[in-house]
């Protein structure tokens, strides 16, 4: 595996030289102007209104990287025919696949860690000044530590997202991959419904379908937990710990069904 | 074409763009017709579908819609008709993405029933709001507070206000305040002085809006204070000048007053000369009073 670490560090270096980090002053631009304007708009709630507005940044921004970069991850190479230099030397593909996602991970969480430093920062401006009787109406304190358990669920489910676009990216080309991905992410969403499906059809194959479905599909509504943590609401760090599980695993088999495909693909 | 040549031509445009635009703006003054807002997706459910992962930040979305809607149709001249109709379905909606969105219920309470043309007068649209706001946090003291004043205030229900601040009163976290509100509710509902004790409470609150819709409608019952003081002075002239009509005018130069008297957002008292029934003015800030309907749409 120490060449898979050769591999994620050079994929980190690529997604520095791709300027993926640039969407990191986007987020600068959009928390600061939103802590500015927000309070004239919002009736008070501007701390609750700038919680909201940032998880969902770090989440659509980390989404976008994970769909954008996680499916050019394999293909990229394929194309560019950089693949074989890189198979030609001593380097498994396995390795090779373990690699790219781990080196998109870490641009991932750099991502995700600058986000939450800028995050705490714009909610300690807003926070200074006001008296402590108002802060104490707030559902929840504005520099809530809960706050990271939102923040390290995002990324958990983004890892995932990643693992997903990286199957696809395995053996298909980036447009399918995107569409494949993104429509997983959807499904994701609405997975519970599977599991309901017994209210609305009687019919018992197609309720033992969906019920197979809503545990091999990703249940990516567990991994939020947002509207709770800006309501102060209690999220059990064992929640936390078992969806981190969840998580792992699925993209244990994400990442090893990736490495199997890509091992199959014949590149002559 | 060089990229210094492109780049200057890039400047040169939009610099044309932004004078075009000016000048049109100064020149040509756009339609501007009496356009009502539009909801595209009424269904609280379905959008609750649509926001996927981001549920939080489209409720705050639609939350500045409400504070925009409301704002909107309250400050809009003759003659558009303020209906307030899309108050109700947006803050369903915000509710229905975000159900521990406090304040919205809040909001919900005090301008849903309102009536005309300060809200819309749904009071039971207040209650039901309400009523989903405790079905997501059943010992939220603060909505059956403003359930016992939805009651009290825009239903004038007194058994239920009373039921509702008692409720209020055994949560958790209650101030001590409620339960003798309750009692008072039970027995002097509808009396000025209890009035008068719940709206004191009530401008105690965090947000400032809730604080000037307190202190509005405080400045309301010191207008009738101020109007049951002025109702002796025009008994008074009615019997020393029977049959003629009466003004504020007259009853100055009869020195039983000494000026115009004014409310507390310093509007003329009307006066009807047939009658000497006192009201507060169709052009005060304080307009419609508890009670009073407004003639028409203003």
């Amino acid at each position: 595996m120490h060449a898979a670490s050769f591999v994620a560090l050079a994929t980190f270096r690529e997604s520095v030289r791709d300027r993926v980090f640039y969407n990191l002053v986007l987020f600068a631009v959009l928390l600061v102007a939103a802590s500015l304007l927000i309070g004239q708009l919002t009736a008070g709630q501007d701390v609750k209104i700038i919680k909201d507005l940032s998880l969902a940044a770090t989440s659509l921004f980390g989404l976008c990287i994970a769909i954008v970069v996680g499916i050019g991850l394999v293909s990229k190479e394929v194309d560019r025919r950089s693949v074989y230099p890189l198979l030609a030397k001593p380097v498994r593909r396995s390795e090779l696949i373990v690699g790219k996602y781990l080196g998109l991970l870490l641009t991932l969480l750099v991502n995700v860690v600058v986000m939450t430093a800028a995050i705490y920062l714009v909610l300690f401006y807003l926070a200074r000044g006001v008296p402590p009787n108002i802060q104490q109406a707030w559902d929840a304190p504005a520099l809530d530590p809960a706050l990271l358990k939102a923040i390290a669920l995002i990324y958990l489910e983004l890892a995932t997202v990643t693992a997903v676009a990286l199957f696809f990216s395995s053996y298909s080309s980036p447009l399918l991959s995107a569409i494949f991905t993104l429509g997983i992410y959807v499904i994701g969403q609405f997975n519970a419904d599977l599991k309901q499906f017994d209210r609305i059809v009687s019919a018992p194959a197609a309720v033992a379908l969906a019920k197979g479905l809503y545990y091999l599909l990703p249940d990516f509504a567990r991994f939020d937990v947002k509207l709770a943590v800006v309501h102060g609401q209690p999220v059990p760090v064992a929640y936390v710990a078992a969806t981190a599980a969840y998580a792992l695993l699925y993209i244990a088999a994400l990442v090893c069904g990736a490495a199997a495909l890509f091992a199959r693909r014949d590149f002559k | 074409m060089t990229r210094g040549t492109a780049a200057a031509g890039a400047v040169l445009c939009l610099a044309g763009s932004v004078i075009v635009h000016a000048a049109a703006e100064s020149w040509l003054t756009p339609p501007s017709p009496d356009v009502q807002s539009v909801l595209y997706v009424r269904s609280a459910s379905t959008m609750r579908r649509l926001a996927l992962d981001y549920k939080g930040i489209v409720a705050d979305v639609y939350w500045i819609r409400t504070l925009q809607h409301f704002g909107r149709e309250r400050l809009a001249p003759p003659p558009h008709v303020r209906t307030y109709a899309l108050l109700y379905p947006l803050l369903d909606l915000t509710t229905t993405l975000d159900p521990y969105f406090s304040i919205a219920y809040r909001f919900g309470a005090i301008f849903l029933g309102e009536p005309s043309p300060g809200g819309p007068g749904r009071a039971d649209l207040a209650v039901a709001l309400l009523k989903k706001g405790l079905a997501s946090q059943p010992d939220k003291w603060q909505f059956m507070q403003d359930l016992g004043f939805v009651y009290y205030w825009h239903l004038q229900d007194y058994k239920a206000a009373a039921d509702w601040f008692q409720r209020a009163s055994e949560q958790p976290g209650a101030p001590n305040w409620l339960r003798p509100l309750a009692a008072v509710t039970l027995t002097e509902g509808g009396q000025r002085a209890s009035a008068r004790e719940l709206w004191l409470h009530i401008s105690q609150a965090d947000e400032a809006w809730l604080r000037d819709a307190a202190q509005h409608r405080l400045a309301q019952l010191d207008a009738l204070d101020e109007i049951d003081q002025l109702a002796p002075y025009v008994d008074a002239y009615r019997r020393t000048h029977p049959g003629q009509p009466i003004a504020w005018e007259r009853l100055i130069a009869a020195r039983l007053l000494r000026g115009l008297p004014v409310d507390p957002s310093g509007t003329p008292f009307d006066i009807d000369p047939a009658t000497g029934a006192i009201s507060v003015s169709s052009s005060s800030k304080l307009f419609p009073m508890p009670g009073q309907r407004p003639e028409g749409p203003r």
